[in-house]
């Protein structure tokens, strides 16, 4: 039995910045059909909310990767790094 | 004219930048070095393994206390199908005598280091300093605008790794496109030195290098890693991006896969379950989650390398390299940071920081190995693509072994027949003999 992605998550050290460095236009969102954001994202941080219908990123987790800038197609998602010292800070890398 | 400018500003405490800083001021430059993590290296990932040769004579003497993890002498080749799985390890005597080829290699570790030497030679590293933007003048980037401050200097050296946003801001570089990129997704594990000698079979000191292929990427462009630390395991997956964007439905799933999950953390909780993976990592404690992208373009994905009064080095100019069952990127970064750190010492001899006298750190680069070696291999990314690599030819082998170790009730099948049966029922002749054949351009 493997450890679920939420539990590897608590294993880094992260310092989390007040507000998110990924931002969604929900607009685009909407129109999408494929979502490929849900599927790569390697800390599963995307998903779509039950009541809304809107797309979620819990920016909180974040492997600062990229993968969903660049799997974005669409160019909905808007990410930039964390403000200096903020984000997860890797202890071996 | 009364000068207020730094020589150099860096930005990003990797490979890249923190050998340009180290060697900017060993030549008396004035450097300064800004990194948005608490340290250097607190933003880097790396397989990892570092190849050593190409780089020891453009710094002489630096890599001979460095912090390594283990010395590679050990290399093995997992080819999965399924639960099946066909090992191939070689050991070379060689690998176990100084000067050693290859280290494993952990990057928080090994950044804090080089950045301690460059700090030493005299460069300014500032950490927790995120780079926003680049400051122009006269259409030259004359610097850098970072927490409000302004940074004028009279070259630039983005080293901000793959996603590289200074070179984007100065429009150098290619838009990011699922094609050109994986993703790679690692997990480190706490294991006492003795049990990880222990469990690969190593001296003291000295290292294992374990790749995977087959069908834990499910036909899809990519591979597994397993490295060994000096007290962790690096295990990892690289999943190309491209292929996982078109879905399940477009791959072959009759190939021995079992269920299909299509996300990449099922594909790593698939990938580190694998009992070839899993007798490695047995009882070790996880103790960190990372990921990251990486240029598999080649070299036709570089970055332009230079404008007026900038220059791009390490991954942010793409200069990784996807050899099949090597995979580079970390000597490359380490010797553009070098070669970009001589141009700009010439430079500001010349005070002449235009495009056309920085076009030498692009000649330089071509005459130097990451340039010659990113030429050679340059179809290295479009072979790969194959998807009988990660599928028809596991199973292949798969089943020939199969054949040739297991007795059943009945009479066997001659040695022969056993090849020929499992070669036909996998691979049609023609293709695998073009697949052959595309194998001479690596």
């Amino acid at each position: 039995m493997t450890m679920k992605v939420e539990e590897k998550l608590t294993r880094n050290a992260i310092r989390n910045a007040k507000e998110s460095h990924i931002r969604l236009d929900q607009t685009i969102c909407r129109t999408c059909v494929e979502r490929p954001c849900i599927r790569l994202c390697p800390g599963r941080l995307y998903s779509q909310s039950a009541e809304t219908g809107e797309m979620v990123v819990e920016y909180a987790g974040c492997l600062e990767c990229g993968t969903c800038k660049i799997a974005c197609g669409r160019k909905s998602v808007s990410w930039e790094y964390p403000e200096g010292g903020f984000g997860v800070q890797y202890r071996y890398g | 004219m009364a000068d207020d400018k730094l020589d150099v500003v860096i930005v990003g405490g990797g490979l890249a930048g923190l050998a340009a800083a180290y060697c900017l001021s060993e030549a008396g430059r004035q450097v300064l070095l800004l990194e948005r993590g608490d340290e250097p290296g607190s933003k880097n990932v790396t397989g990892g393994r570092i190849y050593l040769a190409p780089i020891r004579p453009l710094l002489p003497g630096l890599f001979d206390n460095a912090p390594f993890e283990r010395h590679v002498v050990k290399e093995a080749l997992t080819m999965v199908d399924g639960r099946n799985t066909t090992t191939l390890s070689h050991v070379q005597d060689r690998w176990r005598h100084a000067p050693y080829m290859s280290y494993t290699v952990l990057r928080a570790r090994f950044d804090q280091w080089l950045s301690a030497k460059a700090m030493e030679k005299g460069a300014f590293v500032i950490p927790r300093r995120r780079v926003d933007d680049l400051l122009w003048e006269d259409g030259r980037v004359a610097g850098v605008r970072a927490g409000g401050e302004e940074i004028s200097a009279h070259v630039v050296i983005a080293a901000d790794g793959a996603l590289s946003f200074m070179a984007e801001k100065a429009h150098l570089k290619q838009p990011l496109v699922p094609s050109k990129h994986a993703v790679a997704v690692k997990e480190v594990y706490g294991l006492e030195s003795g049990a990880i000698e222990e469990r690969f079979g190593l001296d003291a000191g000295e290292g294992a290098a374990h790749l995977f292929m087959g069908s834990i990427t499910k036909g899809r462009f990519g591979g597994g890693f397993l490295y060994t630390n000096k007290e962790s395991l690096s295990v990892g997956l690289v999943l190309g991006m491209d292929a996982l964007m078109q879905g399940p439905e477009q791959f072959d799933v009759t190939l021995n896969q079992g269920p299909e999950q299509f996300d990449v953390p099922s594909l790593m909780g698939e990938f580190e379950s694998l009992p070839e993976i899993a007798q490695y990592i047995k009882g070790a404690e996880l103790k960190e989650y990372s990921a990251h992208i990486i240029t598999e373009a080649g070299v036709g994905g570089l970055s332009r390398l230079f404008t007026d009064g900038m220059l791009v080095a390490g991954d942010a100019a793409g200069f990784a390299l996807n050899m099949g069952v090597t995979v580079r990127g970390m000597e490359f970064a380490v010797a553009s940071g070098v070669i970009a750190a001589r141009v700009i010492d010439e430079a500001l001899k010349k005070n002449d920081f235009s495009a056309q006298f920085l076009s030498l750190y692009e000649r330089r680069l071509k005459e130097s190995f990451v340039m010659k070696d990113m030429e050679t291999f340059r179809h290295t990314a479009e072979v790969l693509a194959n998807p009988r690599l990660f599928t028809v030819y596991p199973a292949c082998i798969s089943s020939l072994l199969d054949a040739v170790f297991t007795i059943g009730e009945g009479p066997r099948k001659g040695l022969y027949r056993s090849a020929m049966d499992a070669a036909k029922k996998h691979a049609g002749a023609w293709s695998a003999f073009k697949d052959f054949l595309s194998l001479r351009k690596i």
